[in-house]
């Protein structure tokens, strides 16, 4: 199995690292070709206005969209869960969502930097809480049918999965604790397209 | 449950720096240059007064920006705005902090402020990015609590070859300090300056703790590439882009190229018929004392 995690920008690497010392394969992908053959692709935090250009400069939306429809799994980070969405609320005009998952997300939802915090979340399956770290982050606003919520804080959603889709608003590659990673791997890759 | 939430911690300072990494930050002097920037591509914007090349120019004493103007670049852009204080002018850092900037940089650009202390960064939410010439200057603005570091160069030169210099430096400091025995971190720690602790970390790790951009005299798409392959995080921009012939241009060229580092064709198209850049100047021609990577320690 190899994982593709997009190398435009943001925290790529940390992604890799986690994924490798859970023993998958990696690719730091930068061109639309290096997406064949991926069982999944994790699009990073950073910046979502940044990496959006950079995918339309380099022509990634509809590869992905193609990719995705073949099978690739997909899961985004904070920046890459604005990406994934449906819908974005107070989106920067002209900035496109690859709309594949059913989610309605709001961008820089809790404020600037100074509004920046991590916190314990109650993760779907997980025995003790997963730290979140949230920078900048947006919040899930609401999910269409077919969407399972994974953890919320504070009444408002962090995390969401749709079949082989995965939304996280906070950042499991920033803490070292690879269990977001392993259920991504173990649950969401390869996942039928069904009601989870 | 409410899952004991903090703000302020090392991790979300640390972790915006992170997430602006393989990405560009210009300078900016007003809300009309933050849009280009921003449509450009840019991952953050630097707000300040006058670029480093006007400050060089006209000289006097160079001080934060007016917040009026800070506040017009965050209304006009959704991207992280970072603003400079002047190093040790901790009252500077707590009206950025008031404004809400994302992040603040306690520059060498700026007339220092205070010539025995840099500003406690600890006693801020907001982060701070400082420069340094050296692993030693680094790790010193690490312990006072800097999220995130980059190179000084020479800024407002448009001229790459102090940041070269010292991002090499760090690099060379760096091995030193990993090939040293035990023996020797004491010794190693007192001459930079900082704990022991900290030179253990970077002897474990092979690397600052923190994200490291390169900053001072970046001016073309290649300049930004060799910063990246010399194994910088991400890229500053200060004068290189509107002191430049076609700052929209420059600036999309200069965001591919940092994106696309090992990437020669990538890189040559780019960087095709972008206008002239900005004027360099060579560093022999700077009088020693008005050398701006001369102040802080």
């Amino acid at each position: 199995m190899r994982i593709g995690v997009l190398a435009l920008q943001g925290a790529f690497r940390e992604h890799i690292m986690t994924l490798e010392a859970l023993g998958a394969g990696t690719v730091a992908v930068r061109k639309p070709e290096q997406l064949d053959d991926l069982s999944g692709l994790i699009v990073p935090g950073g910046e979502s206005t940044a990496i959006g250009k950079l995918m339309d400069a380099y022509g990634f939306y509809d590869p992905i969209r193609q990719q995705h429809g073949a099978g690739m799994a997909l899961w985004g980070t904070c920046a890459g869960a604005i990406l994934l969405a449906r819908t974005v609320v107070d989106a920067v005009p002209g900035q496109e969502p690859l709309a594949l998952m059913d989610i309605e997300v709001r961008r820089n939802a809790y404020g600037r930097q100074i509004d920046s915090f991590e916190a314990d979340l109650a993760f779907h399956g997980m025995d003790e809480p997963f730290r979140g770290v949230f920078i900048r982050a947006p919040w899930i606003e609401s999910v269409g049918e077919g969407v399972e919520i994974l953890a919320e804080h504070d009444g408002v959603i962090v995390a969401a999965r749709q079949y082989d889709l995965l939304a996280t608003t906070f950042h499991p590659e920033l803490t070292g604790d690879p269990r977001v990673h392993r259920y991504f791997l173990d649950e969401v890759v390869g996942a039928e397209r069904r009601i989870p | 449950m409410n899952g004991n939430p903090e703000t302020g911690t090392l991790r979300v300072k640390t972790g915006l720096a992170e997430m602006l990494k393989g990405g560009v930050i210009m300078d900016v002097v007003n809300a009309e240059q933050a849009k280009i920037a921003e449509d450009a591509g840019a991952v953050a914007v630097m707000a300040l007064e006058r670029v480093p090349a006007d400050i060089r120019a006209t000289g006097g004493v160079a001080r934060m920006a007016d917040p009026l103007k800070v506040r017009e670049i965050i209304e006009v852009v959704s991207i992280p705005v970072m603003a400079k204080c002047r190093i040790g002018h901790f009252v500077e850092a707590q009206v950025l902090e008031s404004l809400k900037v994302d992040y603040i940089d306690e520059s060498e650009v700026l007339t220092p402020a205070d010539e025995e202390f840099h500003v406690d960064k600890w006693a801020f939410k907001i982060p701070f990015v400082c420069g340094a010439r050296d692993l030693g200057e680094a790790l010193r603005r690490i312990d006072e609590g800097a999220a995130m570091i980059r190179t000084k160069g020479e800024p407002g030169t448009g001229n790459v070859v102090e940041a070269v210099r010292h991002m090499r430096k760090v690099l060379r400091d760096i091995e030193t300090v990993r090939s040293a025995a035990d023996a020797d971190i004491a010794e190693l720690a007192e001459q930079m300056r900082v704990p022991a602790a900290l030179v253990s970390w970077v002897r474990e790790n092979g690397t600052l703790p923190v994200v490291n951009f390169a900053a001072g005299g970046i001016a073309t798409p290649s300049d930004a590439a060799l910063m990246m392959q010399l194994g910088c995080d991400g890229i500053f921009v200060g004068s290189g882009v509107f002191k430049s012939g076609n700052p929209a241009q420059r600036a999309r060229a200069i965001v591919e190229a940092t994106t696309h580092f090992e990437d020669a064709d990538v890189i040559a198209r780019v960087s095709e018929n972008i206008g002239e850049p900005m004027v360099g100047i060579n560093i022999p021609e700077i009088p020693p004392a008005e050398r701006m990577q001369e102040r802080g320690w």
